[in-house]
């Protein structure tokens, strides 16, 4: 058993190394298409395997994650900002909650 | 580089979403990290030096088992080796003429939300503006655990239940308004999440971690519309 301390700092350490190394060793433009195209669809992936089907297991129940996630699309997709968008999810389950 | 001050501005405000998010998942981990037997103090400097969810979660399981440190190192790279990927699609945002120890500041920040909203920014991709973020961000994610360590019942589950979904709605207004315009964006979204949804629910598929999962599914995804629809110069910021 070590201490906690020194968990949290392998911890750290290993996880700033991970975000750092890519960083700071990719300079230089990437010029082949299919990493560049790669590297354009990353975050796109990311971000929506990420959301779906969290977004309807965040709350406490399914009904008001749903709301949450019509809400976001809607919004989202009118081009709404990230404030205004966040925001509607959270109220669209705050105010549901309320009656469930 | 001109409009450092507006940049700022402009990632404290989006970073505000973040924040708010940060805080709910941030304080039911400072509950957890109570309850794994951390102070108060190590659970903040745990927050505030790792800034990452899944990672910490587990983290506290590897120190209540009492394990080696190269187990919990090993635990932290396969959880958070997405961050890799990550940053390898953030380096192209960079400008060349940024200077280079930016990089080293704008790395801590490397996050499944600071990523997201920084990577999807038109153009290249000012440190300041990724500054603004994390000054709004970093501050919802240590006060969180803060708060959720002190006492587990401060904020109502109501509140807590809200605010949970702010990190999701934010990843959604990111996502979508460049999917609007363009139809094989739009396509990946959807298959990216009717196969999310997949590897939740079947049964061998289910067992993969979630950082594993994000991984594997971005790698075959992105990877195979990369091949089928390379992107063309002129519609990379469009």
């Amino acid at each position: 058993m070590h201490s906690a301390f020194g968990y949290i700092f392998v911890m750290a350490a290993v996880t700033y190394l991970i975000r750092m190394v890519p960083l700071v060793l990719l300079k230089k433009e990437i010029t082949n298409t299919w990493i560049k195209s790669f590297l354009y669809y990353v975050p796109y992936v990311t971000l929506a395997v990420m959301t779906f089907p969290a977004i309807l297991e965040a709350t406490n129940s399914l009904i008001s994650g749903a709301a949450a996630l019509i809400a976001a699309v809607i919004l989202a997709y009118k081009g709404k900002s990230l404030i205004q968008v966040a925001a509607a999810a959270c109220g669209a389950v705050f105010v549901l909650e309320l009656f469930l | 580089m001109n409009g450092r001050k507006t940049e700022f501005r402009a990632g404290i405000v989006d970073g505000i979403p973040i924040a708010l998010g940060y805080l709910a998942v941030s304080f039911t981990f400072g509950i957890m990290a109570g309850d794994a037997g951390l102070t108060v103090w190590e659970a903040v400097v745990l927050s505030l030096t790792n800034l990452t969810s899944a990672g910490q979660f587990a983290g506290l399981g590897v120190i209540q088992a009492g394990a080696s440190f190269a187990e919990m190192a090993l635990t932290e790279l396969v959880i958070n080796l997405r961050y890799c990927l990550m940053s390898c699609s953030l380096s192209q945002k960079l400008s060349r003429d940024m200077p280079f120890f930016h990089r080293f500041f704008m790395a801590y920040g490397v996050t499944d939300e600071i990523f997201g909203v920084s990577v999807l920014r038109q153009g290249t991709l000012s440190p300041w503006y990724s500054y603004g973020l994390m000054c709004a961000a970093v501050p919802g994610w240590t006060f969180g655990t803060f708060l959720g360590t002190l006492s587990g019942s401060l904020l109502p589950q109501r509140l807590l239940s809200a605010l949970g979904v702010a990190l999701y709605g934010m990843f959604l207004a990111v996502i979508l308004p460049p999917a609007r315009k363009n139809k094989v964006l739009m396509g990946i979204i959807l298959v990216s999440m009717a196969a999310s949804l997949l590897f939740a629910k079947l049964p061998v598929l289910g067992q993969i971690s979630s950082g594993f999962k994000i991984i594997i599914l971005t790698v075959l995804i992105a990877g195979g519309a990369a091949f089928l629809f390379p992107v063309k110069e002129e519609t990379k910021d469009a």
